[in-house]
């Protein structure tokens, strides 16, 4: 799960991170009011679930609070587009108002799960500002790692040894060392999958803040965190997708027009690459689980063709011990009974899958039956164009 | 010959008395599993599938024997368990439960360290020697007994590989379902190794998806180790960067875990790798 920069912010700052101060602001009043309460010049920054908001025209800086009010005014509602929110951009709904400090480095700090060891490593570089993988990529020598020990945390020569290796001046060390660990210790308290501050500033007074905060939750782990739940957004979520969480199905919407229910994950991956494969272009993806049961189709069948987009859907089931005479019974119900007009093309491996086929083939339904994954997809392919 | 299980390998299940787990049992005693026993904390003493009930994993090994466990606990107390079948030196854990938290495996990949047991999992289907025991949820009928090693990261998918092999008549010496989960006990490369001792298995079909390096680092010890063919597919070529395609690893995050990477690797090792799911079975075949 996703979480504002703002949230974060908050965050980090209960667990000892040195955050700006500043206030969320819902409306220009609210944006004025905040401005007035930091005084001086402030930022205001647009809070959506996107990077690179400040190119796009999503963070700007305010000499007071008259001009504050007058930004958010311009920036609730607009349609902010970055290269991480694709063409269609997204609605501006909350500013975060922040007080705006002397900056003399711009650095970065985050944390990931390395897979390959099972442990989670602790990143720096003094290159912030820019993405890290860039850093990565165009001067590696300047990202550094420390892994943190399960159950022991960012140690504190750890942190010290990062700060200096940023080039930190010996002043700042200590603080920013600190930071560091509280970092450390937040990731861990709230099961986080990613943290990232970006930058993370040294100010000509020789302080440390966290400029900007980038957190994600562990899905897995949300169940724990009663209280982290409540900050999701679901403005910042597809209307399909929202909907088919509802429900347990996993999906996710692509800009294509061949709707794909897959039952498991890897399988459901594989039915989109082989439906360009064939020249066409999935609607979606959607993992109706290793059961699929009539129900789950029913609802899987609701969400794929609210999407306006799709032309035709694809029914990929390898069932195995699921019986495919129930699954067409499904299919064919749920097809009823939300009156699909749109040609549904079913492939389904499993027990009972003769009279399975034979199900649909006699349901007067617009069904094509197919045999393997090749067959179903150029099939649907084609009644799709 | 076969990898990891055969028809000697002796089974409890953890979570035993809960639904999923005996659907599951019932369907592994029908194979022919020798599923030995179960575990379910406070139903000790209890009969459940005219097998007994443990309170605790070493009890059950020390009353059974059992060489082999099966994970079905829900995610909160999953990575607990694992770790209650490593302390009781179970040589052999598959773990099929999905959704575990990823710090709760951290903290279990952690114990492993240094211990005899070999994990099989999270959020996997498990393994099965054709024709001779099953540990997992897979379909037993759509498996041959023979000589291709099949690994990989999905569930329904490996079914579909699996069954065009069968139907193509090429038996399956052990196939392992790795799990779809960012921490997993077992990789592909453990995986190719095993197989690639087994003088039963004569060609091997790995199965990856978006997400990680693990493909990459395999590839890279095939190509200077592996004389047997070996075949490759890679799902999630049309993934968009950043989602998560409903495993927990199944991301490509900053650049890195995309599908083309992951093939470009596979065929620089050597490895035949099929453009589409549809050719896995025909790949397979022209390389024996």
């Amino acid at each position: 799960m996703k979480i504002h920069e703002y949230q974060a912010k908050q965050i980090l700052a209960s667990y000892g991170v040195p955050v700006p101060r500043g206030e969320v602001a819902f409306s220009p009043e609210e944006a004025k009011a905040a401005a007035e309460k930091i005084g001086g010049s402030v930022v205001v920054k647009a809070q959506i679930h996107a990077g690179g908001r400040g190119k796009g025209g999503g963070v700007k800086v305010a000499k007071d609070a008259r001009e504050a009010r007058e930004i958010a005014d311009k920036m609730l509602g607009m349609r902010l587009v970055t290269h991480q929110t694709g063409p269609e951009g997204k609605i501006v709904r909350r500013l975060l108002i922040e007080e705006t400090l002397p900056i003399d480095k711009e650095l970065y700090l985050g944390i990931v799960l390395d897979r390959a060891i099972g442990k989670n490593v602790f990143m720096a570089s003094p290159a912030g500002g820019v993405e890290i993988e860039e850093v990565a990529r165009k001067t590696p020598e300047l990202l550094f790692k420390e892994i943190i020990e399960p159950g022991m945390g960012l140690q504190g020569f750890q942190a010290r040894k990062l700060a200096f290796r940023m080039g930190l001046p010996a002043p700042a060390v200590r603080g920013a060392a600190q930071a560091m660990t509280a970092l450390a210790k937040a990731y861990e308290a709230i099961d986080a999958s990613l943290a990232e501050i970006n930058p993370f500033v040294l100010t000509t007074d020789g302080k440390v803040y966290a400029l900007d905060a980038k957190i994600n939750l562990d899905d897995n782990a949300l169940w724990r965190h009663k209280d982290l739940m409540e900050l999701r957004d679901l403005n910042e979520e597809d209307p399909l997708e929202v909907e088919a969480s509802k429900y347990n199905l996993n999906y996710i919407k692509l800009d294509g027009n061949v709707g794909c229910m897959v039952n498991g994950a890897g399988l459901a991956m594989a039915t989109m690459d082989i439906i360009k494969y064939a020249g066409g272009n999935p609607a979606n993806f959607l993992d109706v689980g290793g059961g699929a049961s009539a129900e789950q189709i029913e609802n899987a069948f609701r969400i794929l063709t609210s999407d306006k987009n799709v032309k035709a859907v694809l029914i990929n089931i390898f069932g195995g011990i699921l019986r495919c005479d129930v699954l067409a019974t499904g299919v064919v119900a749920a097809a009823e009974s939300l009156k699909l007009e749109i040609p549904v093309v079913i492939r389904m491996e499993g027990t009972n899958v003769e009279r399975g086929r034979q199900i649909l083939q006699e349901s007067g339904l617009n069904f094509t039956v197919a045999y393997g994954m090749k067959d179903a997809a150029e099939k649907v392919v084609k009644l799709a164009q | 010959m076969s990898i990891l299980i055969d028809e000697n390998t002796r089974v409890i299940v953890q979570g035993f008395t809960g639904r999923e787990a005996t659907f599951h049992s019932e369907q592994m005693i029908a194979y022919g599993t020798q599923v030995v026993g179960g575990v379910v904390p406070g139903k000790g003493g209890q009969t459940h599938l005219e097998r007994p009930v443990f309170n605790t994993v070493s009890e059950a090994v020390e009353a059974t024997g059992a060489n082999a466990s099966v994970i079905f606990v829900p995610p909160a107390f999953a990575a607990d368990a694992i770790m209650e079948a490593a302390d009781a030196e179970v040589p052999l854990v598959v773990c099929i439960t999905e959704g575990i938290p990823t710090a709760d495996m951290v903290k279990a990949w952690q114990f492993l360290q240094g211990r005899r047991t070999r994990l099989i999992g999270p959020n996997c289907p498990g393994v099965i020697s054709p024709g001779k025991s099953k540990i997992g949820i897979m379909p037993g009928p759509i498996h041959k007994p023979g000589h291709v090693g099949v690994v990989s990261r999905s569930g329904t998918l490996t079914y579909e590989a699996v069954d065009q092999l069968s139907r193509l008549g090429i038996g399956q010496s052990t196939c392992i379902g790795i799990g779809g989960d960012p921490i997993i006990g077992t990789t592909f490369l453990d995986a190719i190794r095993m197989f690639h001792d087994d003088p039963g298995t004569h060609a091997i079909v790995m199965i990856g998806e978006i997400g990680g390096n693990a493909e990459e680092t395999a590839a890279a010890w095939v190509k200077e180790n592996v004389k047997k063919p070996v075949i490759g597919f890679v799902a999630g070529q049309t993934a968009p960067p950043g989602r998560r395609m409903g495993h927990a690893g199944a991301i490509i995050s900053g650049g890195s875990g995309r599908a083309a990477d992951k093939m470009a690797a596979m065929r620089e090792a050597g490895i035949t790798v099929c453009e589409t799911p549809a050719e896995i079975g025909e790949k397979v075949k022209s390389r024996l």
